[in-house]
């Protein structure tokens, strides 16, 4: 559905007499097939929306090729238009025009005649639980069904391959939980191939096949959200003692073990198939009369991938709770 | 049907929609050219004999006209930056639709305006004592909508390209207001004193009016006449071409 080589968006910025360039997007190289939910994972300002708005013919490549929906997106930008839909951050409709007419003229913009589109949208309006919004203003929706009203209008000329850019952002969380299923419904009741950009980690893990981790422009990590995960280097152990020292050595010699660190009176430390060895740890801690606490083995998530493959959390630059640098500092 | 022509329906049909359904827009897009005739004209009936013609309305209405083509559709750009943040804009530029399109449904929406307001402009005067030529006055209106539309396809232009109100406004402000001074739209420029005449003889919106005011008169071989529609034909072109290639260029 999307195969891109090496695409990249380097953006002039004119201060004065001074052009600085700014590289947005650095020779991206991706492969999405039919019928993938595929998953665009990074922070702000790591060229997410800007390979999205080249994809999507919105923005010219500065280098670089791609084909999407079978259309050469340089050659026959038309043609990719016409096979794709695009659910932007920003919304796709006036606040204070109906509903139902904005999606029957966006269709009619695809060639759909009104009928038709009439037909499609009302149905469309039905599986994405918009029934009875029909003539409703957008600017009276709640944000929720302004954003499936959004994926609606990306969808009334049934395209194959859907971009949807930071779909959740700003919902609450039942609404969050509402959107995963329409969009996981995309796939499965109509075959549609879904590309996503996303910056919660969760997000990625319950909704994709695969996860392309994109930081600075340049994409740093791809796979299933399990591979992904198991390439971080086994799961966190946690245990809490008064002779956190003593259990750091006994840690350190788990087999595949990476250095633990110890802070105050608990250790961490990253070990494969946590489960199993925690069970033979507690056992010759108890033999040797070490008490224990507390124990926590998690496995790793997507924030801890994106922290092994760039060095920095997810979260950096967001608001960053004291809890998550206490690692790093120990 | 070439999807220029459907398209362009489609998005003049949704941009006519969007403004019926403001009545607020409604009432005021009326009401102005009814102010200017009640509210300004009478004070014009007294120095009629000074303005050149016989009838004051004749000299007055053809101005308020092209102050309307100027004003009315300059200021349309608002309307497109709101759309802009709506999403709106970006969501038909995914769309196959030729960017051409996109410019002028948008366009043609604001020529019918323009007509209509001219329309009742021109009523709204005859009992207050115009006395012109019919078929200069249906001539008058048409030149009128289409320099309207050229100037709203540069409005729109401008505003895809700034994208703020607050860059948009001042730069109307800076062009309008001595456009509107320098084209004798309010008082013919024939009243100025010989430098001020020479400054007006550049700006083209003056001959416009001229030329309109000729045509009011039943002049209809008046120089001025086709200076106004010579200017009229270039300034459509130019903002035809300056307002697709905005709606073409890629948003960074």
């Amino acid at each position: 559905m999307i195969h891109a080589r090496g695409l990249s968006r380097t953006f002039r910025k004119k201060r004065g007499k001074q052009t600085t360039e700014v590289v947005a997007v650095a020779g991206v190289d991706l492969d999405v097939e039919a019928g993938e939910i595929v998953g665009f994972l990074g922070p702000n300002g790591a060229g997410k929306t800007t390979t999205m708005r080249m994809l999507t013919t919105l923005l010219a490549p500065t280098a670089g090729t791609a084909t999407v929906a079978g259309c050469d997106l340089l050659t026959d930008p038309v043609g990719v238009r016409r096979r794709i839909g695009y659910v932007s951050q920003a919304g796709s409709t006036a606040p204070e025009n109906r509903a139902g007419e904005e999606l029957v003229s966006h269709a009619r913009l695809y060639g759909v005649s009104t009928a038709e589109a009439t037909e499609r949208g009302k149905q469309l309006f039905a599986e994405l639980d918009l029934d009875g919004l029909w003539e409703r203003q957008p600017k009276a929706m709640s944000g929720g069904q302004r954003r499936r009203l959004d994926i609606a209008m990306g969808l009334v000329h049934v395209p194959g391959l859907v971009f949807l850019d930071e779909p959740t952002t700003g919902l609450d969380p039942q609404a969050r939980a509402n959107l995963w299923q329409h969009i996981e419904g995309l796939r499965s009741e109509r075959g549609t191939t879904v590309f996503l950009t996303t910056h919660y980690l969760d997000e990625a893990d319950a909704l994709c096949d695969r996860v392309l981790v994109i930081d600075k422009g340049t994409i740093v990590a791809s796979g299933t959200p399990d591979e992904l995960k198991s390439s971080v280097g086994g799961d966190l152990l946690t245990l809490t003692s008064p002779r956190a020292a003593e259990i750091a050595g006994r840690v350190a010699g788990l087999p595949g073990a990476e250095a633990p660190t110890v802070d105050g009176d608990r250790v961490s430390c990253r070990v494969p198939a946590g489960g199993a060895a925690l069970v033979t740890l507690l056992r010759d801690l108890d033999a040797a009369g070490i008490e224990v606490d507390g124990v926590e083995s998690r496995r790793p998530s997507l924030d801890d991938v994106f922290l092994t493959v760039t060095g920095r959390s997810l979260r950096d630059g967001e608001q960053q709770p004291a809890a998550e640098t206490e690692g790093a500092q120990a | 049907m070439s999807t220029l022509v459907r398209d362009t329906g489609t998005i003049f049909r949704r941009a006519m929609r969007t403004s019926l359904r403001n009545p607020a827009w409604l009432v005021i897009s009326l009401m102005q050219p009814v102010l200017y005739i009640v509210l300004f004209g009478p004070l014009l009936e007294p120095i009629a004999g000074q303005l050149g013609g016989a009838n004051a309305y004749q000299v007055f209405v053809p101005g308020i006209l092209v102050q309307l083509g100027l004003f009315g559709t300059a200021f349309v750009g608002f309307s497109l930056i709101a759309e802009y943040r709506a999403g709106v804009i970006e969501s038909q530029r995914v769309s196959p639709a030729p960017r051409a399109a996109l410019l002028l449904g948008r366009v043609l929406r604001d020529v019918l305006v323009l007509a209509v307001q001219g329309v009742v402009l021109v009523l709204v005067a005859v009992p207050f004592g115009l006395d012109a030529s019919v078929g200069g006055v249906a001539l008058t209106i048409a030149l009128v909508a289409v320099l309207g539309g050229s100037l709203a396809a540069v409005s729109y232009a401008l505003a895809l390209t700034l994208k703020s109100e607050d860059a948009f406004a001042p730069l109307l402000n800076v062009v309008l207001f001595p456009v509107l001074l320098l084209s004798g739209i309010l008082l013919p420029m024939t009243l100025a004193p010989g430098w001020l005449q020479a400054v007006s003889d550049v700006v083209p919106f003056k001959h416009i009016v001229d030329g309109a005011r000729a045509l009011f008169a039943g002049d209809f071989g008046a120089p001025d006449v086709g200076w106004g529609l010579l200017f009229t034909v270039v300034l459509a072109a130019l903002g035809a071409w300056y307002g697709t290639s905005q709606f073409r260029k890629e948003s960074g």
